[in-house]
C-alpha cells in the first residue's frame, strides 16, 4: 500500500475518562488508514491512551471541565501524535518505573503508563510550560520496531 | 462491544473473575472493588480469565501490582488465564511474566491452586 502523503487530524475533547474509548477509536483509525499493521495501530492506540490519562489525572486532577487537545500528524515516514493541555504539568521523571519487582513491592500503582508509552513508540518527549502550554509528543515510524 | 463487564464464579476455594471489554482508567474502579471484595472476603485464591478483554492500559495492570502482595502475604495468589496476543502483549512489556504466572486455560489455574492443597 503506497504511504499517504502528508495529512493532519485534531480532536479536541472533554478530559474525561470516559472519553478515552473515543480517543482510542479516532487514533486506532488513524494509524490503520496510515498503513502501520494491527499491532502498530494498537501500540499507538495504547500510547496516546497512556498520555491522555495522565494529563486527565496528573495535570487536570480530573477536573471535567478542561479539555484534551490531540493533534495527529501522518506523513511517509511516521505519525506524530502531540497531545497538549494548560494544567498544572508534572514531572515524568518521578513517575518512571524501571524496577517493576521492586515496584510490585512498594504496591504503587501510577508510572507505568510512561513506562509502557517508551517501550511501544520511538520517540516520547515533553514540554512544559505549566498553566500555559505543556505537551507531549509521541513519534512512531513505519520502518523501525520499537516494542 | 463497549465498556466493562465482571463477573464472578466461587467454588469452595478459588475464586474466577471473568473480565470483559476494555479495562481502562474509566473502567478500572470496578476492577479494583472487584479484587477488593475478594480480600474483604478472604478469598485468596484468585484466578483473572480475560478470554474477552479487548484492551488493557496501565491503569489495569496497576491493579494486579496493587494487590498482589497482600494477597500473596495471605498465602494465596493472582492467576493469570485465557489472554488474546493484544493483552499478553502489554502484560509482556512491562515484565509481567516473571511476576505472574499465566496460563493458556482457567483449567490449567486452577489445577494449580489445587495442586497445593
Amino acid at each position: 500500500m503506497s504511504k499517504p502523503k502528508k495529512q493532519k487530524y485534531k480532536l479536541k475533547i472533554s478530559s474525561i475518562t470516559e472519553n478515552l474509548e473515543i480517543i482510542r477509536e479516532f487514533i486506532n483509525k488513524i494509524a490503520r488508514k496510515a498503513g502501520f499493521s494491527d499491532e502498530g495501530a494498537d501500540q499507538i492506540e495504547l500510547a496516546v491512551d497512556e498520555a491522555c490519562t495522565n494529563v486527565i489525572k496528573h495535570a487536570y486532577h480530573f477536573d471535567s471541565k478542561r479539555m484534551l487537545d490531540i493533534s495527529v500528524l501522518v506523513d511517509k515516514e511516521k505519525i506524530e501524535i502531540i497531545v497538549t493541555d494548560k494544567g498544572s504539568g508534572f514531572d515524568p521523571d518521578q513517575l518512571v518505573v524501571p524496577d517493576i519487582p521492586k515496584y510490585a513491592h512498594e504496591a504503587k500503582v501510577g508510572g507505568l503508563g510512561i513506562h509502557l508509552m517508551k517501550s511501544l513508540m520511538d520517540e516520547v518527549s515533553y514540554s512544559f510550560n505549566p498553566g500555559r502550554r505543556n505537551s507531549v509528543l509521541l513519534v512512531k515510524y513505519y520502518n523501525r520496531k520499537s516494542a | 462491544m463497549s465498556g466493562f463487564e465482571i463477573t464472578r464464579k466461587d467454588d469452595e476455594k478459588i475464586c474466577v473473575l471473568h473480565l470483559t471489554g476494555f479495562l481502562d482508567a474509566h473502567t478500572v474502579p470496578k476492577f479494583e472493588e472487584a479484587i477488593q471484595n475478594l480480600i474483604r472476603e478472604k478469598k485468596y485464591c484468585i484466578t483473572v480469565n480475560m478470554r474477552d478483554l479487548d484492551y488493557i492500559s496501565s491503569a489495569g495492570l496497576g491493579v494486579f501490582m496493587g494487590f498482589i502482595e497482600e494477597v500473596r502475604e495471605n498465602g494465596g495468589d493472582i492467576k493469570l488465564s485465557n489472554l488474546s496476543q493484544k493483552v499478553y502483549r502489554v502484560f509482556d512489556l512491562l515484565g509481567f511474566p516473571t511476576l505472574f504466572e499465566i496460563f493458556n486455560d482457567e483449567s490449567e489455574a486452577r489445577s494449580k491452586f489445587n495442586q497445593h492443597d
